[in-house]
């Protein structure tokens, strides 16, 4: 406990704390009023459409008065809780455990699960890809200017949980629960330098008995491949039931399918980690997935 | 001479009418006036949708978001008075800072806390953004031009973790940058990169810190870039991106289709 205190109250570190607190906050603020207007539509048929109000002074007052607040929050926050500054920089004294910047923790997290190359590089630029991509692969024109979760079930969960479940919450473990080594350790255990964990993690292809590596380098590429192809093959099996499918086009689907299947892929190795300790699931002589 | 003579004297003079050109009587013309003459408020439409004014729909997030960017700015171009991006001055200058110098360390706590707090403004911001579908036609440009923000927060935030250039800075971006070196074709250990000639001292990694480690000439880069360039970048951006919540029809809003 004195550790996990040691850990929170660093300067840095108040505003994950914080963060914490406010997206969990209004992620339920946002849900409440999605169901309420839910209902309201349900029950009416409608929303009602806003009048308008002069900016000066309506909106112009809002504005000051929250620029007063966020002074008034930052000069009190500034005066009580020096930013840290530690020993010089010294090329020649590792910290273990090395962290990156708090915001950035969750990608530092998904290196126990990928390669460098893939958590690091292609993982980041996909999701920044992807988050781009949202209005142009989401064509459902209900739900625009309101919150709302009955009309758009599929986008709001997703969004949610690759925001709550796998940025900030990944983020938290980062942070609180990763100690010297990268090791996982629960709030209440102390950090131990000399942790050993044996390695027992196996590729995917010995727990089916292949050892030629060129046999394992396409089955790899068998089970990767389909991962990826099958949700895609849905979509010719249900077009003609499904009018939605028929809405979005085949390239619409197949970059929706392939940036969902990108981010599950996340927790599925995860869990193949957890629960078969599955080190890589395709293993080629220049990468491994 | 009577105060309402006064008055009436001094706003009635040339030089009072050359810089006011409305009185503050309460009056419709002039709350528009009050938007339309003044150059800072004039980003503003005149009238918005009363969704734009409620803090349960927006959160004031964007807002906020530029205002802290602004803080950031303002308290930043102070810390540069006091801090030279070499070896051998960064650490001291900081400790200079943060001991001797007047309120330094104020603003060096300001500008710290403000840049973790604008990380997090603006992925509440892209939350409320998401959670309302303000991406959705005709606002879907913006929310790209959002995400290149969100982007260049992050950055802003990352290329100025390195600045104090003690223990945490060095290490911190050290972990963050040696990701560079596992990039597909362009970092001496990422997948193909060695098979096309990348070296740790020609890779993607080599070209962002101009070394093969993080040292000082790494240090410069950062501080070029914290200081010139991002800022620089973000501003344009930030510009686009108010300019087009206007041409897209201010505020989003429930327009009556659902």
């Amino acid at each position: 406990m004195h550790q996990l205190w040691a850990i929170v109250s660093k300067g840095d570190n108040i505003p994950i704390v914080i963060m914490l607190f406010l997206v969990a906050f209004y992620v339920a603020w946002a849900l409440r009023q999605a169901f309420a207007n839910d209902k309201s539509i349900a029950e009416t048929a409608k929303l009602p459409v806003p009048d308008k109000v002069h900016v000066w002074p309506y909106l112009v007052r809002i504005e000051f008065l929250g620029a007063i607040a966020i002074m008034v929050i930052f000069t009190i926050w500034s005066i009580f809780i020096n930013a840290p500054l530690e020993e010089p920089a010294n090329p020649n004294r590792t910290p273990n455990p090395s962290k990156a910047p708090w915001y950035f923790l969750g990608l530092q997290e998904m290196l126990v699960y990928f390669d460098p190359w893939i958590a690091g590089v292609v993982l980041p630029s996909l999701i920044i890809v992807g988050l781009m991509l949202i209005p142009y692969i989401d064509t459902n024109p209900t739900g625009s200017g309101y919150y709302s979760f009955k009309q758009r079930k599929f986008a709001i969960s997703t969004y949610l949980f690759g925001f709550t479940i796998l940025w900030v919450s990944l983020i938290f473990v980062g942070t609180f629960l990763r100690g010297p080594g990268w090791y996982f350790f629960w709030p209440w255990v102390t950090w131990d330098p000399h942790k050993v964990v044996a390695l027992t993690n196996v590729n995917l292809h010995e727990m089916f008995g292949i050892h030629s590596k060129l046999i394992a380098a396409f089955f790899g590429m068998i089970v990767v491949g389909g991962y990826y192809s099958l949700v895609p093959l849905f979509y010719f099996w249900k077009k003609k039931t499904i009018p939605t499918l028929q809405k979005m086009g085949l390239v619409r689907y197949a970059i929706v399918s392939f940036l969902f299947l990108t981010m599950m892929a996340l927790p599925i190795k995860m869990i193949l980690r957890w629960t078969l300790n599955i080190k890589y699931v395709w293993v080629t002589p220049w990468f491994n997935v | 001479m009577p105060i309402a003579d006064l008055k009436k004297t001094v706003t009635k003079s040339p030089i009072w009418k050359s810089v006011f050109r409305h009185d503050y009587k309460d009056t419709p013309r002039n709350r528009y006036l009050q938007v339309l003459s003044n150059v800072w408020l004039h980003l503003h439409p005149t009238k918005v949708s009363r969704h734009a004014v409620e803090l349960r729909y927006t959160w004031g997030m964007g807002g906020i978001s530029f205002f802290i960017f602004l803080v950031l700015t303002v308290t930043g171009v102070v810390l540069m008075f006091y801090y030279r991006p070499t070896d051998q001055y960064a650490y001291y200058d900081m400790k200079y800072l943060m001991n001797d110098v007047p309120f330094g360390a104020f603003i060096r706590n300001m500008h710290r806390w403000s840049a973790h707090a604008m990380v997090i403004t603006v992925w509440l911001h892209m939350l409320r953004v998401f959670m309302t579908g303000s991406y959705k036609p005709p606002r879907e440009f913006n929310w790209v031009i959002g995400v290149i923000l969100l982007v260049l927060t992050l950055l802003l935030s990352f290329t100025g973790y390195m600045l104090p250039w003690d223990q945490l800075a060095m290490w911190a971006v050290t972990v963050g940058t040696n990701m560079a070196r596992a990039t597909p074709l362009l970092g001496h250990e990422g997948p193909l990169g060695p098979q096309i000639g990348m070296r740790p001292d020609n890779d993607i990694r080599f070209l962002l810190l101009g070394g093969t480690q993080v040292g000082p000439p790494a240090l410069l880069r950062f501080y070029v870039l914290h200081c010139v360039f991002l800022p620089v970048a973000a501003g344009l951006l930030m510009i686009v991106h108010f300019w087009r919540i206007r041409k897209d029809g201010g505020i989003s809003g429930p327009t009556g289709k659902l």
